[in-house]
């Protein structure tokens, strides 16, 4: 019998710890995928964040570390420059990056750190109770917004790619989705390339991929990735911001 | 005709290869899972194409498919 479709090698048997129809899950074996494909796994060394994704390397079948709240651009940009014949990718969420991170992706963006990073934009702090990010839509009810979230008190919602792709240091920068199948395979493509750049030595790549937390969304699982391909790709356009490669 | 196996004990039962499955082919049962979830399974009957919707979307990897 031929397989169509099975486990990547690079993703481990163990079952995970995230919610019914968490985009994290999605997201790692997209991951492991191109892994595969591209046949790093062992040369490859991934970056934890903190965040619901903290014990990725539970799941991940490769070498993976773990930084600080916000750190992994830093660690990433010390693991790279010591070990370069290595692959470095970061995983961070939209707290992670978006809010105490922000100044170290900035900056490793702005040094053109040969890094690969994949952002997952689920719109809240899933881990500590669906609390408010930067990257929240507004109006968009949260346990620190429970009237919505207002522009006056909380600011305007976080366009990552869209300020990353300006630094000069960043070669490549694409926001994708993860709510549908056909989607996830332009996801899948988006981060193929992303790790392809930093194996020709090209420089910072990074990928964001909208992703549904139906938990802290408040919706079935279902609904809630209709909620990302109808309302959050309204606010976050699905588009190559940056390609200099 | 492709062969479609779903993993029950794994299973969440999130429904998204539910809503992504072109021909309606796989249902959710009554009955919970050792998770405490209702597992997914395929309809008695089903022509499935092996397009892979269901194992694609599936954050879980319950769903593996074979030709
Ligand atoms: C220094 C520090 N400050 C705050 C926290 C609490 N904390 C843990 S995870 C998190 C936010 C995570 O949100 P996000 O990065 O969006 O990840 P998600 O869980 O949504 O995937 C916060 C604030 C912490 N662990 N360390
Ligand atoms: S809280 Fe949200 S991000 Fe965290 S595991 Fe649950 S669904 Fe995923
Ligand atoms: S492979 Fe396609 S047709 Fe077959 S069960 Fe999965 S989604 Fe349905
Ligand atoms: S997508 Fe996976 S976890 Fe969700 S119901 Fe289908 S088989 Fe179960
Ligand atoms: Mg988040």
């Amino acid at each position: 019998m031929d397989k169509i479709f099975e486990k990547p090698e690079s993703i481990r048997e163990k079952e995970t710890h995230y919610c019914p129809g968490c985009g994290h899950g999605i997201v790692h074996r997209v991951i492991c995928e191109v892994v595969d494909d591209l046949g790093i796994r062992e040369k490859l060394i991934g970056i934890a964040p903190v965040g619901c994704a903290v014990i990725a390397y539970d799941y991940w079948n490769f070498d993976v570390t773990e930084a600080a709240h916000g750190r992994v651009p830093a660690v990433a940009t010390g693991i790279k420059r010591s070990l370069p014949d290595r692959i470095v990718f970061g995983y961070q969420g939209d707290g992670d990056l978006g809010a105490i991170g922000t100044a170290e992706i900035i900056h490793a963006a702005n040094r053109g750190e040969n890094i690969t990073i994949i952002f997952v934009n689920n719109t809240v702090y899933g881990m500590t109770g669906g609390q408010m990010a930067p990257t929240t839509l507004l109006k968009q009810k949260t346990a620190t917004t429970p009237a919505g979230r207002e522009q006056k008190m909380h600011g305007f919602p976080l366009k990552v790619c869209e300020l990353l792709s300006v630094l000069p240091g960043v070669v490549y920068a694409e926001r994708v989705t993860a709510h549908s199948p056909q989607n996830i395979l332009k996801a899948k493509k988006a981060i193929k390339k992303a790790f392809e750049n930093q194996i020709k030595g090209l420089g910072f790549s990074i990928v964001e991929v909208l992703s549904p937390c139906p938990t802290y969304l408040g919706l079935s699982p279902q609904d809630a990735v209709k909620w990302v391909g109808e309302e959050l790709t309204k606010e976050y356009p699905l588009k190559i911001f940056k390609d200099i490669t | 005709m492709a062969k479609v196996k779903i993993d029950p004990e794994k299973c969440k039962g999130c429904g998204l290869c539910i809503l992504y499955c072109p021909k309606g082919h796989i249902k959710q049962s009554k009955a919970l899972n050792k998770k405490g979830a209702y597992p997914v399974g395929m309809t008695e009957k089903y022509d499935c194409s092996g397009c892979s919707f269901c194992a694609i979307i599936c954050p879980d990897l319950c769903i593996t498919i074979d030709k």
